[in-house]
């Protein structure tokens, strides 16, 4: 019994770690004021080109770094459009999207069916052989670490550094940013790519720790999700923690009550996280004082400097 | 070294406007100089050249005698130069302090930049808080944060644009008073302003421009008001004819305790606003920005729906169920404050936004449910006839026009209808003398053949000029509506304040309203 | 050098019209380059894909039969978002209204006569609207993102389609194959000839003729009716729409209600004609392919239409070029997010002008 709950929790925290890797790179891209919703495009594409850095090298760690840069240089076109080209965020976002999930399923043709590298989770001597609470604590994967430590890192940039108060100033009013002489654009872009970077390292997670292997479309909505964990956390850090693993842990029981074969339709259990979206989105959308208190001022909306 | 500040034959042109024409101007350390003219004359482009916003097509500026190029409002910061926009660059979400450590260059350290804002901002006489979010403060204490901001940088010149436009009197005359102190310890002060009085009481030096020109440079303790306008305006000054007689008929708006919730975190709530206009006269709203004007413009026009019929009456009928399509079929019209994109859709030709706000009520403009273009350009141009809508194409979109040129169509299209009820929301706001002197005469013409009209304006000159009965709105509260003849601004400006203010201050501040 | 935009004096009449030309031939330069690097040679490998559809009168028939859905959904997709209403769950529209028009052959198999046809075509326009229904009253009710929601739904549809042709609605003589009985007679669309044998016989089924009625209509909607003004204004000026006295909260309803029912048509259509049956993969994304037509189309229903022609080429060409260049037929998918790239991208040239600049000026502080 102790062995099932251990796998329990130990799947939650692979099934929570892309969302939570994908949903901190958005929000420090909302919170600059830009909405991209090609989160789901530029973890396809981080997947794919994780795991075939990863598969050529026989490295994994190549394979995250690939992911990485695959998902920054994907977000750095939307940035062109919306940024330089001040193109509608919410159409150009989609069109991430779709060019992603397009891109990813071309590039991944060769790696069908491939067995993939798995990424290893550390064994630290001593510490990861403690029963049931080492293998928990000390003995994930370095992305499980680092996905917590972004997540330190962004809460303490944002409301402790010049740089995060920068960052907030230009998602609440871009006017202003610009007339005390803050490149707006240029913060925009830093945001921008750090997102992209985020959502390719929660696209590599899926490819090289979650299930080792390319199947086209296999962020299945994922990236969507990240979004509306944004929203849940009200653009702040550690709520999306708790969101992610929400979602980790109800993904993971609709698998865990497909395997006792309890009489409900499998189709019923996979269709769970999406329900719960929806239903958190309403739950948090009525609460419109919070959402308007907190929701970044300027987000969504295009900015051309006056002459 | 005689001047801080010099401009030798700045020119700027943007396209194939010269916003600024061979300008000339001076200023000493420790002069309060003025820069007065009408919207449009170019204060704003010369302003946005020395804070580094702006780079001049031709011509020079010479800091301390030496010439000096300002790339950008970093470096005239670093030269010492401190700017106070009419339009804030405040961030809302934020606090005092953040807002002020964004202007601030060196070490990020939140702490002691606090305790620096609590000293210099009570040193001056700008009482402020530095972990109040900007979003709860009013436009007056905004304004404190951004000249506290300017003053811990030590400038040696500030520029201030128009910032009496959104204050009380009573926050003016303290605001020249640290201006003053300012110039006392030697910092330059360049003042924006078209408020003559103000420019004649307070400056030592006034520099007069007129269509991107220096039209005069002139000592305003030597001049009056009326010189000083004609030289601002070039010519007299339209003075509106309102013969004001007291023949006022029955009640056509009535505000009866109508109330409103906040819209928002940020929002001002309405409370028991109670008012009568009748036909035949003016009434007009003064008060700060941000004391509810929006939301009561919003609640008379039905954009928010009320919460009793009876709030609101429009000719006898209880309305406040009603949208805004079946109160302006009652024969009422609304002008809101925002020309573009709220009173007209920017990227409608000016036919199209016949439609905009008279699709319900004429019928000609709309046949069993079809648009008729025919129809909207006729009205169109007889707007643009009637009110001299100056346009540069047959049918222009709305975002060509001059700020003035949409404000007389958007004015024009409500008047046009003959409305039995107008209710108008900064009439004259960004708009030249011109197109306000005419705009302000068809507002008094209206109410003059029996229509009741009510305005609500942050400008007192325009209340003053226009108004027959006169109320002040403050933190979502309405006075009592007084007869224009029988106030002063002074007690405008407590009334502005708000009633719990008036309890505060000193009786002999009230006493001297009294007597006023 | 930096790249700047700066706003134009009004829209550009001249780059309006040309702005969707710019980004197809950006689009046809950049495929090119992209054969060229797998060493084909880039004019023989963009003829097969994006002229060789035009060749024939069976590969003219397959586009409009790939353009029928896409030009009803990007029609639909256009007006919704001209108003700024982000429908972009049209793929599970498409689904539902599949879903429930199928009911009627599943569970009244013998049921044939011309009623048949009404009811299934009117029950697929219901189910469209019925799922398109559940984003707008959450929007209205509680502000929720109707972009999230709506998106949400079409993997909730298509589990729940997977679940009725594995489970309830199977064919119980279909070998376990997941899929319903196969329809028949009044529960498929009719054909008609249009052109005559002379000319290459070419067949075009009801949907064809839904796809251009929608189109025109719709087009007449928004560019002659009240209500088109409306929605207009509300996507362009939405505090100028609410002064002018539209409620917001209708117009929600009406974008979502009229893109999801013509997306429920859509999917109907499918099943009635191409598919021929209910099973999984009934769309191959026509529902997020006609995103793309609606921005194409510039967001005008007629434009949507000559879209879906275009974008119905490159899922032809696909196939065409996976048997005679031996690429992949995922090729198309980049193409399609190619294009609407460009199309983003040459839009906002619409209303603004591109300038290079050179750097900007130092801090030169003369020490004279």
């Amino acid at each position: 019994m102790n062995d099932q709950v251990l796998s329990v929790i130990l799947t939650i925290i692979t099934a929570s770690t892309p969302l939570l890797l994908a949903a901190i790179g958005e929000l420090v891209v909302e919170r600059s004021g830009v909405l991209n919703l090609g989160v789901e495009g530029m973890m396809a594409v981080g997947a794919v080109s994780g795991f075939g850095a990863a598969l050529m090298t026989g490295n994994p760690y190549a394979g995250v770094l690939a992911a990485l840069v695959a998902g920054a240089l994907l977000s750095l076109l939307f940035g062109f459009l919306t940024l330089t080209m001040v193109a509608n965020q919410v159409a150009t976002g989609l069109a991430l999207t779709l060019l992603g999930l397009g891109v990813s399923g071309l590039m991944g043709e060769a790696f069908v069916g491939q067995p993939g590298v798995h990424l290893e989770r550390l064994s630290i001597p001593g510490l990861s052989g403690i029963p049931f609470i080492g293998p928990i604590l000390f003995g994930q994967d370095f992305l499980v670490y680092l996905s917590l430590v972004i997540v330190a890192a962004v809460s303490y940039m944002l409301f402790r550094t010049r740089t995060g108060l920068v960052i907030r100033a230009v998602g609440d009013s871009h006017q202003s940013a610009h007339a005390l002489g803050y490149s707006v654009v240029g913060v925009r872009y830093l945001c921008v790519m750090f997102g992209g970077a985020c959502s390719g390292l929660a696209g590599g997670y899926l490819s090289l720790a979650y299930t080792p292997q390319w199947v086209e479309n296999m962020t299945a909505g994922r990236g969507w999700i990240a979004l509306a964990l944004v929203v849940f956390s009200s653009w702040l850090p550690w709520r999306i923690v708790v969101g992610a693993y929400l979602f980790g842990a109800i993904t993971v029981m609709g698998f865990s009550l497909q395997a006792y074969g309890i009489g409900i339709p499998s189709q019923l259990l996979s269709a769970l996280p999406y329900v719960v979206t929806v239903m958190v989105l309403v739950l948090i959308s009525r609460n419109r004082a919070l959402m308007r208190a907190n929701t970044p001022a300027c987000l969504g909306q295009p900015f051309v400097p006056d002459r | 070294m005689d001047y801080l500040l010099e401009a030798l034959h700045v020119t700027k042109v943007f396209g194939s406007l010269k916003a600024n024409d061979d300008v000339t101007l001076k200023v000493k350390p420790g002069e309060i100089h003025a820069f007065l003219g009408e919207n449009g004359a170019g204060k704003s482009t010369l302003v946005k050249m020395i804070y580094g916003a702006l780079q001049p097509t031709s011509g020079e500026f010479r800091w301390m005698g030496k010439t000096v190029t300002i790339p950008s409002p970093a470096a005239a910061r670093k030269l010492g130069v401190g700017m106070v926009f009419q339009h804030f660059s405040l961030f809302e979400a934020l606090t005092v302090a953040e807002n002020i450590a964004l202007a601030m260059p060196g070490a990020f350290d939140m702490r002691k930049l606090s305790g620096r804002i609590a000293r210099v901002s009570r040193d001056y006489g700008l009482p402020l808080e530095p972990s109040a979010v900007v979003a709860d403060l009013s436009v007056g204490e905004r304004q404190r944060i951004e000249i506290v901001r300017c003053l811990l940088q030590e400038p040696k010149l500030l520029i201030m644009d128009e910032p009496t436009a959104v204050l009380t009197p009573q926050e003016a005359d303290q605001l020249f008073i640290t201006l003053q102190r300012l110039a006392s310890e030697g910092c330059a002060v360049i003042y924006i302003s078209h408020r003559l009085e103000e420019v004649k009481r307070l400056c030592h030096n006034v520099t007069i421009l007129r269509h991107g020109k220096v039209v005069a440079n002139v000592d305003p303790g030597r001049e009056t008001a009326a010189s000083l306008a004609r030289l601002m305006v070039g010519g007299d000054i339209h003075v509106v004819k309102s013969a004001r007689e007291d023949r006022r008929g029955a009640a056509r708006l009535k505000l009866d305790r109508l109330r409103l919730p906040a819209d928002g975190p940020f929002a001002v709530e309405l409370r028991n606003i109670s008012l009568e206009v009748r036909a035949g006269e003016v009434v007009a709203i003064a008060g700060v920005a941000g004391n509810g004007q929006q939301e009561l413009f919003d609640a008379v026009s039905g954009e928010r729906s009320l919460a009793q019929a009876a709030m609101l009456v429009i000719d006898g009928k209880p309305m406040g169920h009603d949208g805004v399509n079946t109160r302006r079929n009652a024969g009422a019209a609304f002008v809101p404050e925002e020309r573009l994109g709220h009173g007209a859709v920017p990227a409608f030709t000016l036919s199209q936004n016949v439609v905009l706000t008279r699709h319900s009520s004429d019928a000609a403009l709309v046949r069993s449910g079809l648009v008729s273009s025919g129809g909207a350009a006729g009205v169109s141009e007889r707007i643009v006839r009637d009110f001299d809508v100056r346009k540069g194409k047959p049918d222009p979109e709305a975002r060509s026009l001059s700020g003035g040129n949409l404000q007389k169509f958007v004015v024009g299209r409500e008047l046009d209808r003959r409305p039995g009820v107008l209710v108008i929301n900064q009439p004259t706001w960004g708009v030249d003398a011109g197109a306000s002197a005419t705009i302000r005469q068809a507002i008094v013409d209206l109410a003059r053949q029996g229509s009741a009209v009510l305005v609500i304006s942050q400008d007192l000159d325009e209340i003053f000029e226009i108004a027959d009965r006169i109320a002040v709105i403050s933190r979502g509260e309405l006075s009592e509506a007084y007869p224009a003849s029988g106030l002063t601004s002074e007690k405008i400006g407590l009334l502005m304040a708000g009633a719990h203010e008036i309890r505060q201050t000193s009786g002999k501040e009230t006493a001297h309203a009294a007597r006023a | 050098m930096r790249l700047v935009l700066e706003k134009r004096a009004g829209a550009s009449g001249r780059m309006a019209i040309l702005s969707p030309l710019i980004a197809i031939a950006l689009t046809l330069i950049t495929g090119g380059i992209i054969f060229a690097l797998r060493g084909l040679n880039p004019f023989s490998a963009l003829y097969v894909f994006f002229a060789e559809p035009l060749t024939t009168s069976w590969s003219v028939e397959q586009l409009i039969v790939k353009a029928t859905p896409l030009a009803m959904i990007g029609a639909g997709l256009a007006v919704s978002y001209m108003a700024n209403v982000w429908n972009i769950g049209a793929e599970g529209q498409l689904t539902a209204g599949a879903i429930l028009g199928s009911a009627v052959p599943v569970f009244f198999p013998e049921f044939q006569s011309p009623l048949t046809l009404v009811l299934m075509l009117a029950l697929g326009i219901a189910g469209g609207m019925a799922w398109a229904s559940i984003p707008a009253f959450l929007k209205n009710r509680f502000g929720a993102n109707e972009i999230l929601t709506s998106l949400m739904l079409v993997y909730l549809i298509q589990l729940m389609l997977d679940w009725l042709v594995r489970g309830p609605w199977r064919d119980p003589k279909g070998y376990n194959f997941p899929k319903t009985i196969a329809f028949t007679d009044w529960q498929l669309l009719p054909q008609f000839q249009v052109l005559p044998p002379s000319i290459g016989p070419i067949y075009i089924n009801l949907g064809a003729i839904f796809a251009v009625a929608a189109a025109v209509a719709l087009a007449f909607m928004m560019g002659r009716t009240l209500k088109g003004y409306e929605l207009r204004v509300q996507g362009i000026a939405p505090r100028a729409g609410r002064f002018s006295g539209f409620p917001r909260e209708k117009t929600v309803w009406f974008c979502f209600l009229l893109s999801g029912g013509l997306a429920g048509l859509a999917g109907i259509c499918e099943v009635m004609s191409t598919v021929g049956q209910l099973q999984p993969g009934i769309s191959p994304g026509y529902g997020f392919t006609a995103i793309i037509v609606a921005f194409l189309g510039r967001l005008n229903p007629i434009g949507a239409l000559v879209a879906a022609f275009a974008l119905a080429i490159s899922y032809l060409g696909g196939e065409s070029a996976q048997v005679a260049l031996g690429i992949s037929d995922k090729t198309a998918r980049v193409f399609q997010g190619i294009l609407l790239f460009y199309i983003l991208a040459c839009d906002s040239l619409i209303l603004h002008r591109l300038k290079f600049i050179g750097r900007r000026p130092r801090l030169a502080e003369a020490e004279a």
